[in-house]
């Protein structure tokens, strides 16, 4: 025992060295999680993803090169431009460009056809001076990501029947759809931790009366009631309104699958022998939910909370798809596909369901995300490290 | 049995009543009521409306009546099947639904048996060959299926179908069968609809089962009972489809509560985007005309179907399972 509390003393001996090895095998809970969720890597990836996306979001006023409002002329519904980095003669630039459009009009069908027109180049600058916007509504500023010189332009996701850059949009879109998922996710938490909570806790009639209320929630039709509830908001509202009371309707419903884990982890606690040892020792409620109980299932809840973002997207998606969520000209994924309601769009111009695209690309990433965070934080689970 | 299917039945009234208070509460927000729609829509019409008219038509609604009362008043007509009148429509709120519940109903009902036809095999197939190229491709098939909005989806297929088949694909009949009376011929064209709406709607409950069944059946093809049984040399056909498949399946019919609320919102998503004579379209154009008496009775009917559906799916697990009935 001596040898074991001063590992330094004896250089030599076996025991020592078990105990360092012993030490450096030795990891947290907590670190045992974020192992195994490392070893996800599809989900690993999905949270890397995820996180690009949100900083994308975030700053998508310097990650666009134009606003969504800004119309191009010379662009109306024109298709994605490609990136080139050698010309037409076949000289290679180390500065990608891209090609002026050369629209033709279609004598047959009367619809503009657009072209490259090779003779036109638009070098793309990097982190230059493009049109100028406020940051955040905050700092005057025309730093772009990546723009073009004056007189050009570039539609990385093509342009729209009004001449909008459709990639701008798909990016400002983002940061409503997005933002609504997270806002959603914490108002569906504090709902579903405070009645699952109160019902596991206090169990009796708080309990029948949070499992009723609970049971007769995912008896009904989320979407036609969301969309009762959308079409009851004012017309007049301010688009920050509409905003907040959307997410308000979504997290209305989706709260119940949260609150019957946390009541059913509740449930089990409540027997648990350190939660009595910290009653006894004199805790009250509050410190024995927020100090003992709620650390114990803490990770349980951030993977449930993950999964729950999905469907608070994929229902924003939804309403303003059918025109009775946000409006424009509030721009989000939803509202930007309201456009694309016609299947003749697709046809014409398929590159309108770019905001689709991303809408499933997030949700994809939400879910793979969830799930790896949902094995990883579960003990039992080998997390593939059998 | 007969006192656990007793005891579900009784149990269904308390959750239908807090329901109709639910869906009463809801189409009542709106700014306005029913009379003051009419109203507008009567003014732009240039008719005049005397204030003692306005006065009956109040009264005649029971609008002049506190609340509570009106909550009855509307819980009692739904009760005695009548719905009233749909001003939107001019026609009684019974007929309109009726008519529309009854397509809501199959459109949802075979997208749950495509649901089950398309994830059972996949499934099975999925778990056993884990890890192969058929697996990757059928849970990337399956992720993806998840994470793409109905309507994303009816508008993809509409278009495949325009383009590759030549058919156009929204509506549930073709033009000369719209109006027609029900005959042979007619059912025969509605079946030659309903596949793509069936398809569309069930893929995410496809691929929400598929991965419920592939996670179920891997858990226990790893029981011990399962190696014994094969050390034994059980055919590995036999092996498998006799007990691990049928623990794995259980989910189906426990699932079907979780299912059915998404069957039903996803299939009033794709009724309005295709067009079908489904619940979907005659809601959303009831709300945006605040026609709120068709909208709530729609709500209803929707929310009934779900919880009909639950008490079938708990009653057949009941049957399935023994374990529960007993419980």
């Amino acid at each position: 025992m001596s040898e074991a509390v001063s590992p330094a003393a004896g250089a030599g001996a076996a025991a020592p060295e078990a105990i360092v090895r012993a030490e450096e095998t030795t990891i947290s809970p907590r670190q045992l999680m974020w192992l195994r969720f490392r070893r996800h890597r599809l989900a690993y990836a999905s949270g890397l993803f995820l996180l690009v996306l949100y900083v994308v979001v975030i700053f998508c006023e310097f990650v666009s090169p134009y606003s969504t409002t800004t119309r191009n002329q010379d662009a109306i519904n024109a298709p994605p431009m490609s990136i080139h980095f050698f010309d037409a003669d076949g000289n290679f630039h180390l500065r990608p460009f891209v090609y002026a459009y050369q629209m033709e009009v279609n004598p047959d069908t009367w619809m503009r056809e657009y072209s490259e027109d090779t003779s036109r180049m638009f070098p793309i600058r990097f982190f230059a001076s493009g049109e100028s916007y406020k940051m955040w509504s905050l700092v005057d500023t025309d730093l772009h990501l990546f723009t073009t010189d004056e007189g050009g332009y570039i539609h990385l996701f093509g342009t729209d029947p009004l001449g909008r850059d459709m990639f701008s949009r798909v990016v400002y879109g983002g940061r409503i759809s997005l933002s609504i998922g997270f806002v959603g996710v914490v108002l569906t938490i504090t709902f579903g931790i405070t009645l699952g909570g109160l019902a596991g806790y206090l169990g009796g009639i708080v309990d029948r009366a949070v499992n009723k209320v609970i049971e007769v929630l995912q008896c009904l039709p989320a979407l036609p009631l969301w969309m009762a509830l959308s079409a009851a908001l004012p017309v007049h509202w301010s688009p920050l309104l509409i905003y907040f009371g959307v997410t308000i309707i979504l997290s209305l419903f989706g709260w119940t699958a949260l609150a019957r884990q946390v009541r059913g982890r509740f449930l089990a606690l409540r027997e648990e022998d350190f939660v009595m040892a910290a009653r006894l020792l004199g805790a009250d409620t509050p410190r024995v939910i927020r100090k003992h109980m709620l650390p114990s299932f803490a990770s349980h809840i951030i993977a449930t909370a993950t999964l729950a973002v999905p469907a608070m997207i994929l229902g924003e998606t939804a309403l303003s798809f059918l025109g009775i969520g946000l409006r424009p000209p509030v721009v989000s994924w939803g509202v930007l596909l309201f456009q694309a309601q016609n299947p003749l769009v697709i046809e014409m111009t398929p590159w309108q369901m770019m905001p689709g695209v991303a809408v499933v690309l997030a949700v994809m990433a939400f879910n793979l995300l969830g799930d790896g965070l949902r094995d990883a934080a579960d003990p039992y689970s080998t997390g593939g490290m059998k | 049995m007969r006192s656990y299917i007793l005891t579900r039945i009784a149990g269904l009234i308390p959750t239908l009543a807090i329901i109709s208070v639910i869906i009463f509460i809801v189409i009542q927000l709106p700014e306005g009521d029913i009379v003051s729609s009419m109203l507008d829509r009567l003014q732009a019409q240039g008719v005049d409306t005397s204030e003692e008219y306005v006065q009956n038509l109040r009264a005649q609604y029971n609008l002049d009546k506190p609340m509570v009362v009106q909550y009855f008043y509307w819980a009692g007509n739904f009760l005695t099947g009548d719905m009233g009148y749909s001003y939107l429509f001019s026609r009684p709120v019974n007929e309109l639904v009726w008519e529309r519940l009854g397509y809501t109903l199959s459109i949802t009902i075979s997208a749950l048996f495509f649901t089950w036809l398309v994830a059972l095999p996949v499934g099975i197939y999925s778990a056993l060959r884990q890890y192969t190229i058929g697996d990757y491709l059928m849970t990337t098939l399956a992720l993806v299926g998840l994470a793409t909005p109905p309507f994303l989806l009816a508008l993809i297929f509409m278009h495949i179908g325009f383009e590759w088949f030549g058919i156009s694909t929204g509506g549930l009949f073709s033009p000369e069968f719209e109006d027609a009376s029900w005959s042979f011929a007619k059912f025969a064209d509605m079946l030659a609809h309903i596949w793509l709406p069936m398809i569309i709607v069930g893929a995410g409950g496809a691929a929400f089962t598929m991965r419920i069944l592939r996670a179920n059946l891997l858990d226990e093809l790893n029981k011990p009972y399962v190696v014994t049984a094969r050390a034994k040399g059980v055919r590995p056909a036999k092996l498998v489809i006799k007990y691990p498949v049928r623990i794995a399946i259980n989910p189906f019919i426990s699932n079907i509560g979780l299912m059915l609320p998404a069957l039903i919102s996803g299939e009033a998503l794709v009724g309005m985007v295709m067009g079908l004579p489904t619940i979907g379209p005659l809601l959303l154009q009831s709300l945006l005309n605040q026609d709120m008496f068709l909208a709530g009775s729609m709500l209803m009917w929707l929310a009934i179907l779900v919880v009909f559906g639950i008490l079938l799916s708990d009653l057949l697990l009941a049957w399935v399972d023994p374990r529960i009935r007993f419980e």
